[in-house]
């Protein structure tokens, strides 16, 4: 665990809703849930979560800190919008959900190989390198992941589509080697790297 | 005016009513059968010139009684409003033409239906005369309020304010009541995001400066005798002295009795001392005086609190209230956020499973709630174990589990039972029980009946009678405030359970019919729902048997009994339904304008036809406050009668006396419908109980359709609703298909 959990444990010992409230985006909302479910009903993938949102609100009110930080039912959202447009509350359930995910990865408790959460830091990582988003190393960093065997298994599956994507115009083979950035990439870089500290800051002010 | 008494009819030819009827025959019928001594056509009578003509005679050629055949008694009424005179309507609109098909092969049973009409209006004329008051009213401006809490303070100002002088009775030292010793009450005005100061001192002072208002302190009212208009009240103090009031009309405001809390061991209420009710919880914010709330058991500050919701309510368990107190979730959030104001960061949680915050600003005062962070937990509380550290068990309904939480002090939410006087009908109650249980059930309530509040001296019992759970009865739908004692008004929660701003509400509605009671009783008229009425009954007293069936039936209590028996009616007390004629089994009962003769006159002035000519007659005996209009309103929506039916509105099916259904059927009447409201624990009968006799009398009509050997499908009775719109001519033409399944009665002679 890390050392940034421990402190978090430590400083909102008696109410995780106030620790969500203070560190999660849009986490004030929680405590104006009432409870009718509008949200668990709606979602289309509800039935695959552990814990739909109306369950995750009550949760964090009972104060199941680890139960709430280390599901992967967040990590479930595909952000279809649906509960936000019905919460007759107007909680903004689906920023709260990815606030949630947000939060639990930065203190360490995200489940290892929970598909989301790699595929989002692969994302994040290829983005961070140029600026733009290179989607045919996108595109092998996934079939990669799992090791090189597996790599080469996933890229022989889908053969016939990548040389479509090419043929189409769609995909470039030349990305490979290096490929276009944004037009100030140092620039970006210390843009995103301020913003960082900045929310770093923030959770140690939270400390 | 001269004594002698001269009918003129008046034909109405307009709305159509020309073109479909032979209005010259209608005129005929009039004057041949109806013996009306004129007749008169006009193309529009409701017309300022129409009326002129109809005042006209009235006042040049010594009119006392006029039939008006046009449109329905209930449309036109501004009109045809002739209060000299005795007057009927002959209902050819709504009954004849606008429920009858205008095609040529109908022409002859329309105008049968309309001759019919104008026969039984003339007929029953005949037999009324003119209502008017008794003389014996009087006005009397004083109201009584009898409690001197929230309601009470208000009913006071409230009357007081409109120039009625109020004498305001109070049982205990000083004015207040409940609300009066609350820390906050919940708020009545936006933003509704805070409890709001208690309005009960600067009440007490607006009474104390009020000079029209008496207050009487220790007190209590020891007899009540009289009716509107002309109450004797005797006030009783503490300390023995007593002093007799006149009063005009009386606004009971005796409020509510926090239940019972001992009743749930469950919760530990008897065990610890820091388990209270929410009604004991204001006490503790009023003594924290400013500072922090603290614990009953060791004064210590608290730190975490959770609210248990329908604490011994809405529950089928033995001892607890069946019903929700309603305003007892939003009393919990109010003082949940005296936590948040008093107690720094106190832990505070309100288990609910049915979380419900009426009124206008109640969905706010829960986001409000929320927002000050005090938790909502949809759960469901099993046990409070006792300790230093109270542990709560409760079953979360939303993560499906049992589970428990500690804290420093629970609060009980639990109900509001009414503080009523005995139910008058509480020995009537184990009398008409249907099994032991029911019994055992109705003579402990009588066994266990609080001492009286009014001490009435009346027939019927020394208070209000009571719905159900001992609140005071009254039609909730129609007139919530008329008691079933006329000039008494229940207000506040004694009434139904309520919220201190609702029964402010509550209180200034009662303090206006109180006033209007005293101001109808002071003219002779009749309060809701037949306002205005000047009718009242008297009796034939060399006919009467002093059976006692009118006083002890009577759905108001209105009727006394003299030392040999014979009934008193009390004018002011009476709400003019005409149960009491109903009941009466010897027919002495009327009114001037309404009696045995007037409708048993219409039943036998309508042409029964000869057998072979298979013309069936239907008798239709519908109450004029539901039936009667569905039938109107089925007729403007052009719904179809059957042209056998005769209608004929009755004050309220209570008043059907069994003579009709006996008379009518012996005169060859093939079936009869009976419409009245619908009764008994969820009535709509807008005189309470008339629906439910009638049912009961009627229930032994099988007797009498075996004596004359007749099926026992010719008479029914249904329970018809003002929105029964197609429902009602249906239940009609129901009759006429039963009527030719069965054949005609063999009674026409």
């Amino acid at each position: 665990m890390s050392d940034l959990n421990t402190a978090m444990i430590e400083k909102y010992r008696s109410s995780f809703l106030k620790e969500v409230e203070a560190n999660v985006e849009e986490g004030e909302w929680v405590k104006m849930c009432m409870q009718c479910g509008v949200c668990s009903g709606s979602c289309p993938l509800g039935k695959h979560w552990d814990h739909p949102p109306q369950e995750i609100f009550m949760m964090i009110r009972a104060n199941k800190r680890d139960e709430v930080l280390s599901t992967d039912s967040m990590w479930m959202c595909t952000s279809c919008y649906n509960c936000i447009a019905r919460c007759p509350r107007g909680l903004p359930i689906t920023h709260i959900m990815h606030g949630l995910a947000v939060y639990s990865k930065r203190l360490g408790l995200t489940q290892k190989k929970q598909p989301t959460a790699e595929f989002s830091q692969i994302f994040w990582d290829n983005l961070m390198k140029k600026g733009r988003v290179n989607e045919l190393k996108l595109g092998l960093s996934m079939y990669f992941k799992d090791g090189f065997g597996q790599g080469i298994k996933n890229a022989m599956a889908n053969q016939k589509l990548g040389q479509n994507m090419m043929k189409a115009k769609r995909m470039n083979a030349m990305e490979f080697f290096g490929g276009h950035s944004v037009k100030d990439l140092s620039g970006f870089q210390k843009m995103v790297k301020k913003a960082q500290e900045i929310e770093e800051g923030n959770l140690k002010d939270a400390k | 005016m001269a004594d002698e008494k001269k009918f003129a009819g008046y034909v109405c030819t307009g709305c159509g009513l020309g073109e479909r009827l032979d209005a010259g025959q209608l005129e005929t019928t009039a004057t041949r059968d109806g013996k009306m001594q004129s007749c008169k056509q006009h193309e529009m009578l409701c017309s300022a010139e129409g009326v002129q003509m109809i005042k006209d005679d009235i006042a040049n050629d010594d009119v006392t009684h006029v039939m008006i055949a046009a449109c329905s008694r209930r449309a036109k009424v501004e009109a045809f409003n002739f209060t000299d005179v005795a007057l009927t309507r002959a209902n050819l609109r709504e009954g004849v033409i606008w429920v009858r098909p205008d095609t040529d092969e109908n022409t002859e049973t329309t105008q049968e239906m309309a001759d019919d009409y104008i026969r039984m209006a003339c007929a029953e004329l005949k037999s009324m005369t003119k209502p008017s008051a008794s003389g014996e009213q009087s006005l009397n401006k004083n109201i009584l309020v009898v409690g001197g809490g929230i309601t009470g303070m208000t009913a006071a100002i409230e009357a007081a304010a409109a120039g009625y002088p109020v004498h305001l009775v109070e049982k205990s030292g000083k004015l207040g009541g409940a609300i009066g010793s609350y820390y906050k009450v919940i708020p009545t005005r936006s933003p509704y995001d805070a409890p709001a100061e208690n309005p009960v001192p600067g009440m007490t002072e607006a009474i104390e400066a009020a000079d029209n208002i008496t207050v009487h302190l220790n007190s209590t009212v020891a007899k009540t005798d009289g009716a509107p208009g002309r109450f004797s009240v005797e006030v009783a103090t503490e300390s023995g002295t007593s002093e007799t009031l006149t009063i005009g009309a009386i606004v009971q405001a005796s409020g509510f009795k926090p239940y019972d809390a001992n009743q749930l061991p469950e919760f530990a209420y008897d065990k610890s001392a820091d388990v209270v009710t929410n009604h004991e919880l204001e006490a503790l914010a009023v003594a924290a005086n400013g500072g922090p709330i603290k614990r009953p058991s060791d004064g210590k500050e608290v730190q975490s609190v959770c609210f248990i919701q329908n604490a011994g309510q809405c529950s089928d368990k033995e001892g607890h209230l069946t019903y929700f107190a309603g305003v007892t979730d939003l009393v919990s959030i109010k003082q949940a956020m005296y936590f948040k104001e008093l107690n720094g960061d106190c832990d505070t949680t309100i288990l609910f499973d049915n979380l419900r915050t009426p009124g206008a600003g109640g969905e706010d005062f829960y986001r409000a709630g929320q927002q000050s962070m005090v938790t909502f937990s949809k759960g469901i509380a099993s046990e409070v174990v006792p300790g230093d550290s109270l542990t709560v068990k409760f079953e979360d309904k939303i993560l499906n589990e049992e589970t428990e939480m500690a804290c420093d002090l629970v609060v009980l939410a639990t109900g509001m039972e009414p503080n009523s006087g005995p139910d008058p009908y509480a020995q009537l109650m184990v009398d008409e029980a249907e099994d032991e249980e029911e019994k055992a059930k109705a003579q402990a309530a009588l066994e266990n009946a609080p001492p009286s509040i009014l001490n009435l001296q009346y027939r019927q019992g020394t208070d209000l009678p009571h719905l159900k759970n001992g609140f005071t009865d009254s039609h909730f739908i129609c007139f919530p405030y008329e008691t079933r004692r006329t000039g008494i008004y229940s207000a506040g929660p004694v009434r139904r359970p309520m919220d201190a701003q609702q029964a402010r509400d509550d209180a200034t509605g009662a303090a206006l019919k109180a006033i209007q009671a005293a101001e109808n009783a002071g003219l002779g008229r009749a309060a809701h729902p037949r306002s205005g009425d000047l009718s009242f009954p008297s009796f034939r007293k060399e006919g009467c048997t002093q059976c006692k069936r009118c006083t002890v039936e009577c759905p108001f209590g209105a009727i006394n009994e003299d030392e040999e028996g014979y009934p008193m009616y009390n004018e002011s007390r009476c709400r003019r339904c005409g149960t009491c004629m109903g009941a009466c089994p010897v027919r002495v009962i009327s009114f001037e304008n309404y009696s045995v003769e007037t409708v048993n006159q219409q039943i036998k002035n309508c042409e029964i036809p000869e057998e072979w000519d298979e013309k069936p007659r239907i008798l239709v005996m519908a109450c004029e406050n539901d039936a009667y209009p569905a039938l109107d309103q089925a007729a403007q929506a052009g719904v179809e009668i059957n042209p056998w039916a005769r209608v004929i509105p009755v004050r309220c099916l209570g008043s059907v006396s069994l003579s009709w259904v006996t008379d009518a059927l012996n005169s060859g009447y093939d079936g009869i419908v009976m419409m009245g409201c619908r009764r008994d624990d969820d009535y709509q009968c807008h005189f309470v109980r008339g629906s439910a006799m009638a049912a009961e009398r009627m229930s032994k009509v099988g007797d009498t359709l075996d004596s004359l050997n007749l099926e026992p499908e010719r008479v029914v009775l249904h329970e018809v609703a003002i929105t029964d719109v197609e429902r009602a001519p249906q239940l009609i033409n129901d009759m006429a298909e039963t009527v030719e399944k069965i054949g005609l009665s063999p009674f026409k002679f």
